[in-house]
């Protein structure tokens, strides 16, 4: 009967909530077991089992008089501890927030946990979401649940690891993420589930630990489309408290999944094709399009020329608006405090032993391109090259309605790779960083294994505030794709 | 853009930290390959483009000019790491 609950769809389950067929303490007791029995994934940064069973117990209560609050209501999800937990420990995956207990929840949480949402616990992350393999976490490397053919421990992507492993290896029925350039999305493809990073202000940024505030989005991790449509339509919605969430109306998202992608006029942009991106991705590439040909879309070559831009415009703009968002860890508000004989010293020593070696060097980058007398050629520059790739994608979607391309360029790779070079694992996010700079809608939809039995993700982007269509198209490339395969079980060995 | 211990070391000062003398020629090497890297946009014309500096069209919402928040001073201080008598405490600033 366990194994059974963690097999679940989240879909399934909301279905088997409201038959009566299981009691949310039944599925949250399944997951948590899961969790425990999965540790040496490194997946969770903070259990939070009995906290779960009591908002499981009041979940089932509220069904027992016939009030249960929604599709979400009971449904035992990670959140990853980038967003703040009203009195659960939230680190950002860093040192520098040792002992922050926050006393309000974000937003997003606050929404979920509204909906009903049962929290397992908190996820491991890299380093304040700067990473793309969550190998920069102060709480140590995250593994994937999916094993390489020699056996060895390859990383989950990143910087939302933590959440995808455990949604991969069935220790949550969903999970909540960020993305900034990718964080959703290339660890998504790396661990064979579904998600989605919506529109720039469609879920609200209030209480998330911020790393580029004209970047950051909040999203959903899921196995299945429908699932993630679900996850979002709790998470969204106006926020007065963040002065960049969209006034605009939360629609069935679960609704638009039927649509599909007939009539559709998907576009494939031809300088998506990269070097060093490995064949067996162009041909999976190749094969979606011609899925969604046969579900009734057409496939149109559109030109998004300013792409190979993006890259090097995100590592300017991001570091940017992370050393000014970092500038708050100060050992004197909260978090890890360093001694210091003067003001300046302890903020030097807080700062030195709080910030690993990542986010460090980001910072630096961040507060040099901001500096007097280079803001101009750098930050500035950038911001203008970030205006023509938002263009690009404007003009595309006056003739098409959605965008597919690969999520990454590679399927995942060992733990410890590309560690010695920061440019190489920035490459990672060569595919999802131009629709983060646009602000777009954007899935990964898992639709294959590479030679080495490892899942490709496949990326649709759409128009603002048309996750619709984009779910619309998701939902038909997973019909198409069947992806049935499974990482090995975790701990029952 | 090539930078040196020198250049490394006033980042540091200027972003509040403390970078081991040992690291500061290894991080010069890093971030003397990033700065060049970035630096291919040097080879986009940009002229008449205005800078994109939000993730939306968005026009910024205004509201009354009035208190919504506040008289929380516990909870603010709640996570403070030395926090003392209702106030947060830095290291003596003035002599």
């Amino acid at each position: 009967m366990t194994a059974a609950l963690t097999d679940l769809t989240l879909a399934e389950a909301r279905d088997g909530l409201q038959a009566g067929s299981f009691s949310s303490v039944e599925l949250t007791r399944a997951h948590s077991a899961a969790v425990e029995r999965a540790r040496s994934l490194n997946a969770f940064i903070t259990e939070t089992p009995d906290l779960a069973l009591g908002l499981a117990e009041a979940s089932d209560a509220r069904r027992r008089r016939g009030g249960a609050a929604g599709p979400m209501d009971g449904i035992p999800i990670a959140v990853k501890d980038l967003f703040c937990t009203e009195g659960v420990s939230t680190t950002a995956g860093s040192h520098i927030l040792d002992g922050f207990t926050p006393t309000y929840d974000s937003t997003v949480t606050a929404n979920l946990k509204g909906a009903g949402a049962v929290m397992l616990g908190k996820t491991n992350m890299d380093e304040f979401a700067m990473g793309s393999a969550n190998m920069t976490s102060y709480y140590g490397p995250v593994k994937n649940p999916w094993k390489g053919g020699d056996g060895r421990d390859l990383v989950p992507g990143g910087s939302s690891g933590g959440s995808t492993a455990a949604v991969a290896a069935r220790l949550c029925l969903g999970a909540i993420g960020t993305d900034t350039g990718g964080s959703i999305r290339q660890p998504a493809s790396f661990c064979g589930v579904v998600g989605l990073k919506p529109t720039y202000g469609r879920c609200s940024r209030w209480g998330i630990v911020a790393f580029a505030s004209s970047l950051d989005q909040a999203g959903p991790m899921a196995r299945t489309v429908r699932d993630a449509a679900v996850m979002l339509g709790a998470m969204a919605g106006h926020d007065a408290r963040d002065s960049t969430s969209a006034p605009v109306d939360v629609p069935d998202f679960e609704a638009a999944l039927s649509a599909g992608v007939g009539g559709l006029k998907v576009g494939i942009p031809k300088e998506y094709v990269v070097d060093g991106m490995a064949a067996e991705i162009g041909r999976l590439w190749e094969k979606g399009a011609a899925w969604l040909k046969e579900s009734g879309a057409e496939i149109v070559e559109v030109s998004l020329p300013h792409t190979r831009h993006a890259l090097p415009a995100y590592y300017i703009v991001a570091p940017a608006e992370a050393s000014s968002n970092l500038a708050r860890y100060d050992g004197v508000r909260y978090g890890l405090r360093v001694a210091g004989g003067s003001l300046d010293e302890m903020y030097e020593n807080t700062r030195g032993a709080g910030f690993g070696a990542e986010v460090r060097r980001r910072v630096l980058i961040g507060t040099y391109v901001l500096s007097a007398g280079y803001y101009d050629a750098y930050y500035l520059k950038a911001q203008k090259v970030r205006t023509l790739i938002a263009e690009d994608f404007r003009r595309a979607f006056e003739t098409v309605d959605v965008l597919l391309t690969p999520t990454a360029p590679s399927a995942a790779f060992a733990i410890g790779e590309k560690m010695d070079d920061p440019i190489a694992m920035y490459l990672n996010d060569v595919f999802t960083v131009p629709a983060s700079l646009a602000g777009l809608p954007a899935i990964s939809v898992p639709a294959g294994l590479s030679a080495g039995g490892l899942p490709l993700g496949l990326q649709l982007i759409g128009r603002p505030f048309d996750e619709e269509t984009v779910l619309g198209a998701a939902h038909a490339l997973e019909a198409a794709a069947g992806f049935d395969a499974r990482p090995p079980p975790v701990g029952e060995a | 853009m090539a930078l040196d211990k020198a250049a490394v070391r006033t980042i540091a000062f200027l972003a509040r930290i403390k970078v081991p003398e040992e690291d500061l020629e290894h991080l010069a090497g890093e971030m003397s390959n990033i700065l060049g890297w970035v630096e291919q946009l040097g080879e986009v014309d940009t002229s008449g483009v205005e800078p994109m500096t939000s993730g939306a069209e968005t026009t910024l919402p205004q509201r009354e000019d009035s208190v919504t928040d506040g008289d929380a001073r516990d909870q603010v201080l709640a996570n403070a790491p030395q926090p003392e008598d209702g106030f947060y405490a830095v290291p003596k600033v003035l002599e």
